[in-house]
């Protein structure tokens, strides 16, 4: 057998039970090897259940800085029995397996192509600890201390990291150091340190953070001055409104009177959410709600109102994997369409496609100053990978000098000097017209809110030419938006090449990483990230260069590569599609495979068509 | 439309402090169907906020979507309006009343909006105690769409196409009560004199008021068959104690008779005054007030008045402590950090 040799360059995958106080073990794991200086992509993949489910948490170490998932699995810490079975299968030949061998393994399950390593963990913790929930807790710091002998992992920089996170509870840094020793120690006794696959420190991180995408819109929107948060729970987008309470707790109480700057209501449902997000918008706050999926589709009604009367309103939608409740806890880029053209009649609506947590952060707080200069609804996708996992992301910033645009707005004195005032008048010619917050004048200003047809004026009109010239005034300001929403960003490969790839958000390292593999087999692709909805000139401009352009996306049906096709016409043979819809971030192997497949002298049937051709198909 | 409202007014109409007439206080007019009694209810509006000396761009006015939600356009033009979707009015208030607690939230539905597609949202404001007055114009029936039952159509009640509705009725005031409402009134839409001090009174309170107003369908549901009916609702209709509303500003001894049961203080220093005239139960108490409703329920009756007030009421911004200065007036250097902290926030991120 040819064991795994690698350093700094490895998947580790935990089987957990959760409910068991696992992920912030194995979170100490991967923050202690990014403060090794090693990029870290931790991914957490668990279960809709709060307890005895098998859950997974996988981190990928990457000295060159890919943070996509690679795909496939070098080590498996296995600590549950329900799963192992599968989780032993998944182990690439060479690979190790380190399992609580306090039961022995099932001879069945033995592998001669692996390494198994056995640490006795419910043995340790029972002969060392008397409180059950002790036992339980500590069984996982112990094969961290384990891990960092068999990995060769700077101990001091694990104790630290105890010591950091216990702040203000020093009574738990001592029981936790002396957990992550039991394991150092055993894993040095009994076992060669380090094995093929071990870690060196490495300055590859500079001054990136280690951040999850909720978190950072939370503070996005803390930034960005929203004053009031209309919510429903859902997963993954809670933490979301969680972030943001815990920093408005910190930074907006009002020192004289204790009171609160900031509006927090958790709604009857998402319906009631957006509704109160339309009002308090309305009303010249800034607000905000976030869900995923299923409230989306809930908020489809209202989001046809915000557009047909022009309210700003922010909207954070978290992906996971649908239809319906789908696969709650996993991430998908799937909620494009619906979110694109929410709503029945002729609507369509801005998106914007973060990819990392800084750009959650930039885009959170710019959601606002796009809502009310364009008085539309903005709907910010990004998914639960990025939303709940700690990405690696370059630092939080923000430019003091920096004010919010709060849009057309009239205030009394503007009001006094003018002749007549029109809601829906478009006096610049940029077809965004001036709105009045209610109660700003006492003569002037007052107009009527409406969803039904209206004229100029918000008055009420059934002629078919007045709701026909508004129609097309919401259409000329599509065209506006187009110059204010943010840019793609393109990299091109610097060779002569017809064939490109284009994705958006959380498919952007895995992407980058395929490009580069491709890029050693002799294929050159340029690169291009879609950050917003509507495309603007440069996406055109873009796919029209190249012959073929790969669109990966993270959904069934090519959601992203349906939207480009109706809005710019393009055939379906340029726009060839890479997709992943299993529920896991996509991988660097598998966009490469695919995009093989599509190339010509590969004699492979793309899935739909297999599909569309046998009835069931196989995976392609 | 083509309808206009006259510009004339008679010289010689009264006018209040802010040196308004009532025609200050109207809108365009009203495209409803002759004889609807949601006409009568925003009369009512109108002279309430006449009376009470109200800034009319102070107030806003938000509606579903129906017949009653129409009626925002016929009254009160100097104020914004918000006609919203069908059942969600609750919540587009309940985010308005977030961004500027400063302003008075005047809903109108109709027993479709509230008591069908909107009862959830109903339900729920009233939990939150939303500072809001909510109007329901309630006629059994669904107008918009010529005449189907309502939730609100009492069982065995019958509407023009003459079907008997065979489904029990929700009663509005009832729910309200349960759910946990600190103003709940009755009234009806032919009884001016009861429904403009309530209106008056529900303004001055500090929380959720409910008023739903029996106010027949001349067209779908004034049929002799109808609970709905003028003549049904005129025959069994009990009102409670008479009311007298007296404004903070007016001396208290101006209006008042002898004889009240009850006197209130409000929220912002107005006076209700009960009067036992009718009343056989205590509208300061929650569970008497249940008491009379099921009483009445069991009598075939309709108690109309006011039913509840729970004097010490807290609203949602007392709840939620939000800042005394409106959210939608905080300025940027009091809304965003800086800088600084992010340098701190990344910092413990490494």
């Amino acid at each position: 057998m040819k064991r795994l040799e690698s350093v700094n360059d490895f998947v580790i995958k935990f089987a957990n039970v959760n409910g068991t106080g696992s992920a912030s073990a194995n979170n100490l794991f991967a923050k202690a090897l990014f403060r090794m200086g090693l990029p870290v992509s931790p991914k957490n993949i668990f279960p809709s259940n709060i307890q005895g489910l098998p859950t997974w948490y996988e981190v990928r170490v990457c000295e060159q800085g890919y943070l996509g998932r690679r795909g496939g699995v070098d080590i498996i810490l296995s600590v549950n029995p329900q799963s192992m079975a599968q989780d032993i299968r998944e182990i690439e030949p060479g690979g190790y397996f380190i399992y609580d061998s306090t039961k022995p393994l099932d001879l069945r399950l033995v592998r001669n192509d692996i390494t198994t390593i056995g640490l006795p963990l419910t043995r340790i913790c029972n002969e060392k600890y008397k409180d059950p929930r002790q036992r339980q807790l500590f069984k996982n710091v112990i094969y961290v201390g384990a891990l960092a002998a068999l990995l060769d992992m700077d101990f001091k920089v694990l104790t630290d990291l105890v010591a950091d996170q216990f702040k203000g509870k020093e009574k738990l840094i001592l029981p936790n150091i002396k957990a992550l020793e039991l394991g150092h120690q055993y894993a040095k006794e009994n076992f060669d340190c380090p094995i093929g696959i071990r870690v060196k420190a490495a300055d590859k991180v500079g001054d990136k953070i280690l951040l999850d995408g909720n978190t950072a819109l939370g503070l996005g929107a803390i930034y960005g001055g929203a004053t009031v948060a209309a919510w429903y729970p859902i997963t993954p987008s809670t933490s979301v409104v969680d972030a943001f309470e815990k920093y408005a707790r910190r930074v907006r109480i009002d020192p004289g009177t204790g009171r609160r700057n900031y509006a927090i209501v958790q709604a009857e449902d998402e319906l009631a959410a957006i509704g109160m997000v339309i009002g308090a918008s309305w009303n010249g706050a800034r607000a905000f709600t976030a869900t995923s999926g299923p409230g989306l589709s809930l908020m489809s009604e209202f989001l046809g109102l915000a557009y047909f009367a022009e309210i700003p309103t922010v909207l954070f939608d978290v992906q996971r994997a649908g239809p319906s409740t789908g696969m709650p806890t996993r991430t998908q880029q799937s909620d494009v369409l619906a979110a694109a053209y929410a709503s029945h009649g002729d609507t369509k609506h801005v998106l914007l496609f973060p990819s990392t947590p800084k750009e959650c952060f930039d885009f959170g707080a710019h959601a606002f100053d796009l809502a009310e200069r364009l008085q539309t609804p903005i709907i910010l996708l990004t998914d639960l990978d990025l939303g709940m996992n700690d990405n690696m992301s370059d630092p939080l910033a923000w430019d003091d000098s920096r004010e919010y645009d709060r849009g057309k707005v009239l205030t009394a004195a503007d009001l006094d000097n003018m002749e007549r005032f029109g809601r829906y008048l478009d006096s610049d010619g940029d077809a965004i017209c001036y709105r009045t917050y209610p109660g700003t004048h006492p003569e002037k200003g007052a107009y009527f809110t409406r969803g039904t047809s209206r004229d100029e004026q918000a008055v009420y009109t059934e002629k078919g030419e007045e709701y026909e010239q508004n129609m097309l005034r919401l259409l000329q300001k599509w065209d506006t938006i187009k110059e204010h929403v943010p840019r793609p960003e393109i990299i091109p490969c610097g060779k002569p090449t017809d064939m490109a790839v284009l994705y958006f958000g959380t498919s952007e390292a895995s992407s980058r990483e395929a490009v580069d593999y491709l890029a050693r087999d002799g294929i050159n692709l340029d690169a291009m990230r879609v950050r917003a909805f509507p495309f603007n000139q440069e996406v055109e401009d873009f796919i029209d260069q190249h012959e073929r352009v790969f669109v990966i996306e993270q959904n069934r049906d090519a959601q992203l590569r349906t939207l480009l096709m109706a809005e710019f016409e393009f055939g379906p043979d340029k726009l060839k599609s890479v997709l992943c819809f299993d529920g896991t971030p996509v991988s660097a192997r598998n966009i490469r495979k695919q995009i093989l497949e599509h190339l010509p002298g590969n004699n492979v049937t793309p899935l739909h068509r297999k599909i569309r051709a046998n009835g069931v198909g196989e995976r392609a | 439309m083509s309808y206009q409202i006259p510009k004339f007014r008679h010289p010689g109409l009264p006018v209040n402090e802010l040196g308004y007439t009532k025609a200050a206080y109207e809108g365009s007019i009203s495209t409803l169907c002759a004889g609807c009694g949601h006409d009568s209810i925003s009369g009512a509006i109108v002279r309430a906020c006449h009376e009470l000396s109200l800034e009319p761009h102070k107030i806003a006015k938000l509606s579903g979507i129906g017949c009653s939600s129409k009626t925002p356009t016929y009254f009160l033009g100097k104020s914004h309006g918000f006609n919203s979707v069908h059942g969600r009015m609750p919540s587009v208030v309940t985010g308005a009343a977030m961004a500027n607690r400063d302003l008075l939230y005047l809903g109108v539905s109709g027993d479709g909006d509230t008591a069908s597609i909107g009862m959830g949202q109903f339900t729920h404001v009233i939990r939150r105690n939303l500072n809001m007055v909510y109007i329901v114009m309630n006629n059994g029936c669904y107008g918009l769409t010529k005449g189907q039952d309502s939730a609100t159509a009492d069982q065995g009640s019958a509407g023009k196409k003459g079907d008997v509705n065979p489904f029990s009725a929700i009663d509005l005031c009832s729910t309200a009560l349960q759910m946990g409402a600190t103003f709940v009134a009755r009234s009806f839409s032919g009884d001016k004199e009861q429904l403009v001090p309530l209106i008056k009174a529900a303004m001055s309170h500090r929380g959720f008021a409910l008023i739903d107003v029996i106010s027949p369908c001349v067209t779908f549901n004034n049929t002799p068959a109808s609970t709905k009916s003028y003549e049904f609702v005129r025959e069994h209709a009990e009102a409670t104690g008479t009311v007298d509303f007296v404004p903070m500003r007016e001396e208290i001894t101006t209006s008042s008779r002898p004889g009240a049961a009850y006197e209130v203080t409000m929220h912002d220093g107005s006076v209700l005054r009960l009067y036992e005239d009718a009343g056989d139960f205590n509208p300061l108490d929650r569970r008497s007030a249940m008491m009379a409703m099921m009483n009445h329920q069991h009598d075939g009756t309709i108690l109309t008045g006011l039913i509840y007030l729970n004097k010490n009421s807290r609203d949602l911004h007392d709840v939620l402590q939000t800042s005394h200065r409106p959210l939608n007036q905080l300025e940027e250097g009091e809304l965003c950090p800086g800088n600084k902290m992010l340098v701190n926030i990344n910092a413990s991120l490494r």
